[in-house]
């Protein structure tokens, strides 16, 4: 049975649980409505809410922990392989292979359970359904391969009971309890508060699986390669065939002159910017500029990408690199840092003006009365207040440049370099986790697992900043309320 | 200090002395520092958008020719049953032919033709893409065979780009994929009113093509890609936000327990969106076995990313709700759950609304964490109708923009900004709805 179907099955049991519930509620009541704990419809709830919702969360789980329960059965078949997670990879296209050759009725279920990898060519017969196998099937490979497929039938069939018994199960419980002195409203509303919680989990869940599967891998990954190459090495250098140089170096280099150079252009002009329209504007120059502003936060970072590889990157080039001798790279750390400075002006500014508005006016008028111009008390009284709101406003700033991807990929360039010169194509750390990432290098080798290293080291980075951001700005804001 | 001796300071209060002056002129700097700021701000603004939408509407017109070709019967059906399992041997490269043919003759007959040029060249004004669309048409159809037909072709993208000034005769020269003779046979054709420059609804509807053919390259498979997940988005984002928000606003105790999950919220609105992805990557793909480049997938990642907005518009709505009417409530006997579900929440569902259509409005323009997920694949097949197309592979919008950039051909750096225009309209329709449903509804209280 399909995921569709069975959810559909579940679903329509709660519905008619609803009907069932709350026609048995009045029926129990002989018709008075007085003698009912809860109003009828608050039975119905009750038996749908303990048939549906007990049988998802059992499917959820059961889908969750499966493919992890039967891989470790079946690699127990495969002793002595060197590399584990390849193999595990074929056996799981060859089962999908005899699944499609079951499914395009070239053989029975039964013949493929006779079928031998020794006797029979696998390879042709699975590059007849369109599963490409680099090379021939070993005998033990196969045979996993055959107990993967059947376990996993297995356990959909499995599955399909259990949720079809737990939403059984659920329905009867509740069903069977109604009498007129069942407190239904209480039970459904108990319930409901648990979903509640269940759902405000889900962000706890969400930062422990980012976590886990950063540090999983990152572990992975400092078991093929020496953890003191990756943060003291120099150079970046991956290899298809391996020997690579994986140091991270040039590639925090990278983030941090671009990073650098971005809020070069952002914190001036976001500050200003953010100055001007809190103490100088009027409200209708303040009404149009500041959503204007504001709209460079929501232009998705794809359109800066584009505008750095085909207005910025070139202009640069042609009116500023080459006649200067600096380089003949459209990509550079410059072309990419202006674009992005430009992406986080308005996080500086709008924190910022928030900031400058929260300073008590009579700061302001205190500052007035001793005759100082206004620049003056801007400079003098304003500034100094608002300056842990404003310093915790350009770190979070920091930390958007840090993590930003697609302007860098498509303006920084991708050679990893150790170099002053603002116009050369440099790289950073998450140009390199989506190169890693999206190369065809195979899921196991270093280079590919060093993406998630790469992701970690910049999890806790910007996880800092923002924290210290947060801490600031939160502390500055307790002091005038 | 006598009277004198001030005057000796300020003669006048009508002449500044240097101080007032050079604090005014301060004043006057620092005035101007601020406007420059704003001005650089809307500035750089509007820039990016002029450069985005001026190489980007190129791409809503196309070069088309309009042919009579005649489907010759013994060529494309030499059985002469009109069978379409037997048509379909006839291949794209005879269908090639037949067009070549027809634009040949149109040439010839109207002596179009620059001196020298070979029949070979004329034929490659045709885009590579013309003939399966020819070869689609007439398997649907096979009636059409023995008639001649207006068929529309697209011309060749070097050709397009000529017209739209991206290629000329110049380039041309050095171009070993287009000559100036056929630049000037395309003039010669435009002339004579047979080729022209149309709106191109095929960049809407049709899927991504191959590095050859950008002419007939579209959005169509990442439109709705986008639009499969954005359903994935609302359909679990929207609950998940909702019930977390009631249980941090209205349930949770002030402890230990309720400040964590606070933080959390607070941090994963400002994770890089990258990480989100490999999260994808490593527990939705990796483990749990998920298809690549799936909506169900892509939908997954994003609606971790949306939920952060979600909660804190929704908190917000929640909280701008005023107290009285929860006492109210409460004062004529609801329990407390009837009093979140039947009068909070109906009063808040403007500003959660507004929230969510934002939310989806970033999720929507969100790159970097589909990347990673395998949706930078070739995907030239339409997803299917949902919920199986949830497993499909698809593209998507922002995605597409990356892809076109990654390829050779200027042409589709014309695509790529073209489809950020597709992008940045729904955005806008987006904002502007979710400006239009705080208009109607919000009430102050």
């Amino acid at each position: 049975m399909t995921l569709g179907l069975l959810a559909a099955l579940v679903l329509v049991l709660a519905i008619g649980g609803f009907i069932l519930g709350r026609q048995r509620a009045l029926s129990s009541a002989k018709g008075d409505l007085r003698k009912l704990h809860s109003l009828p419809g608050y039975y119905g709830q009750t038996v749908a809410l303990f048939t549906a919702v007990p049988a998802f969360v059992l499917m959820a789980v059961w889908l969750f922990a499966q493919p992890a329960l039967i891989e470790t059965r079946v690699a127990k078949l495969l002793p002595g392989e060197e590399h584990l997670d390849l193999v595990m990879t074929d056996v799981r296209k060859i089962a999908e292979g005899l699944d499609l050759i079951v499914a395009q009725g070239y053989l029975s279920n039964k013949a493929i359970s006779d079928m031998r990898a020794d006797l029979s060519d696998i390879r042709s017969r699975m590059g007849d359904v369109g599963i490409a196998l680099g090379s021939n099937v070993k005998p033990t490979v196969f045979e996993a391969a055959k107990s993967y497929r059947s376990l996993n039938h297995m356990g959909r069939i499995g599955m399909t009971v259990a949720v079809l018994a737990v939403a059984l199960a659920g329905f009867a419980s509740a069903f069977l309890r109604i009498q007129p002195e069942f407190r239904a409203r209480n039970v459904s509303e108990s319930f409901v508060k648990v979903l509640l919680i269940a759902a405000s989990l889900v962000a706890i869940a969400t930062t422990v699986g980012i976590v886990l599967s950063l540090v999983f891998e990152t572990v992975h990954f400092f078991k093929i390669y020496p953890a003191a190459d990756f943060f003291l090495s120099l150079t970046w250098n991956p290899q298809f065939g391996g020997g690579s140089d994986l140091g991270i170096w040039p590639l925090i280099w990278g983030t941090l002159y671009v990073s650098l150079i971005a809020l070069a252009v952002a914190v001036p002009i976001g500050l200003f910017a953010a100055i001007y329209l809190a103490e100088y504007a009027s409200k209708k120059l303040r009404a149009i500029a500041k959503p204007l502003l504001e709209i460079l936060a929501g232009i998705p970072t794809i359109v800066y990408g584009l505008f750095a590889l085909i207005t910025v990157g070139p202009m640069l080039r042609d009116y500023f690199a080459q006649p200067l001798g600096l380089g003949t790279s459209s990509s550079s750390v410059m072309t990419a840092g202006l674009v992005m400075g430009i992406m986080i002006i308005p996080f500086v500014s709008s924190l910022s003006d928030d900031i400058i508005n929260a300073v008590p006016q009579s700061l302001r008028d205190g500052s007035y009365g001793l005759g100082a111009t206004q620049s003056e008390t801007v400079k003098q009284v304003i500034l100094p207040a608002a300056l842990p709101g404003i310093v915790g406003a350009i770190l979070l700033a920091a930390s958007r440049a840090i993590g930003e991807t697609m302007i860098v990929v498509l303006g920084a360039g991708a050679a990893a370099k150790l170099s002053m010169n603002p116009f050369e194509a440099m790289t950073t750390v998450t140009v390199k986790i989506v190169s890693q990432l999206t190369g065809d290098t195979e899921f196991a080798s270093p280079e590919t697992l060093v993406a998630f290293a790469l992701g970690l080291t910049l999890f806790v980075f910007t996880l800092i900043l923002n924290i210290v951001a947060l801490v600031i700005v939160r502390k500055y804001r307790e002091q005038y309320e | 200090m006598t009277l004198a001796d001030m005057s000796h300071h300020r003669p006048s209060l009508y002449t500044q002395d240097a101080r007032t002056k050079a604090r005014n002129a301060a004043e006057k700097r620092f005035r101007i520092y601020g406007i420059t700021a704003v001005t650089l701000g809307v500035l750089a603004l509007i820039v990016l958008l002029t450069s985005v939408l001026g190489s980007g509407l190129g791409s809503f017109r196309q070069t088309m020719m309009t042919l009579p070709v005649t489907l010759d019967a013994a060529v494309l059906d030499k059985k002469g049953n009109r069978n379409p399992d037997e048509m379909a041997k006839a291949t794209t490269i005879t269908y090639g032919k037949v067009l070549a043919q027809a634009l040949e003759a149109v040439v010839a007959e109207k002596g179009l033709a620059p001196e020298g040029m070979k029949a070979k060249e004329i034929g490659s004004l045709i885009s590579k893409e013309a003939p399966a669309a020819l070869r689609d048409m007439v398997l649907a159809n096979p009636d059409l065979i023995g008639t001649t037909i207006e068929f529309n072709v697209l011309a060749n993208g070097r050709i397009d780009g000529f017209f739209k000034g991206r290629v000329t005769m110049e380039s041309a020269a050095l171009d070993s994929n287009v000559s100036p003779a056929q630049l000037e046979l395309a003039q010669a054709l435009r002339d004579a009113g047979m080729l022209r420059l149309a709106f191109n609804w095929a960049f809407i509807t049709n899927p991504d093509a191959s590095e050859l053919r950008p002419e007939s390259a579209g959005l169509g498979v990442a439109i709705l890609g986008s639009a499969y997940m954005m359903l994935i988005v609302l359909a679990l984002a929207l609950p998940i936000g909702v019930a977390a928000s009631i249980y941090l606003e209205e349930f949770a105790p002030q402890n230990r327990f309720t400040d964590l999950i606070e933080v959390n919220i607070a941090n994963l609105a400002a994770v890089p969106s990258i990480v989100f992805g490999i999260l994808g990557l490593a527990v939705f793909i990796n483990y749990a076995g998920l298809p690549q480049s799936s909506p169900l997938v892509g939908g997954l990642v994003l609606t971790l990313m949306t939920l952060p907005t979600i909660i804190i518009a929704t908190r917000a709505a929640l909280k701008a709700v005023p107290p009285s009417i929860k006492d109210a409530a409460l004062g004529v006997g609801a329990s407390k759950m009837q009093t979140i579900f039947h009068h909070l929440l109906p009063l808040a569902l403007p500003g959660i609304l507004t929230g969510t259509i934002i939310g989806l409005a970033q999720a929507l323009g969100e790159t970097a964490p589909l990347l990673l997920i395998g949706m930078v694949a070739f995907v030239k097949e339409y997803p299917a109708a949902p919920p199986e197309g949830f497993l499909d592979p698809a593209a998507a919008l922002p995605v597409q923009v990356y892809n076109f950039t990654q390829r050779s051909d200027p042409a589709f750096i014309e695509r790529a900004s073209g489809a950020i225009i597709v992008l940045l309209v729904f955005l806008l329709a987006m904002n502007i709805l979710a400006v239009l449903l705080r208009r109607r509804f919000e009430r102050r209280w």
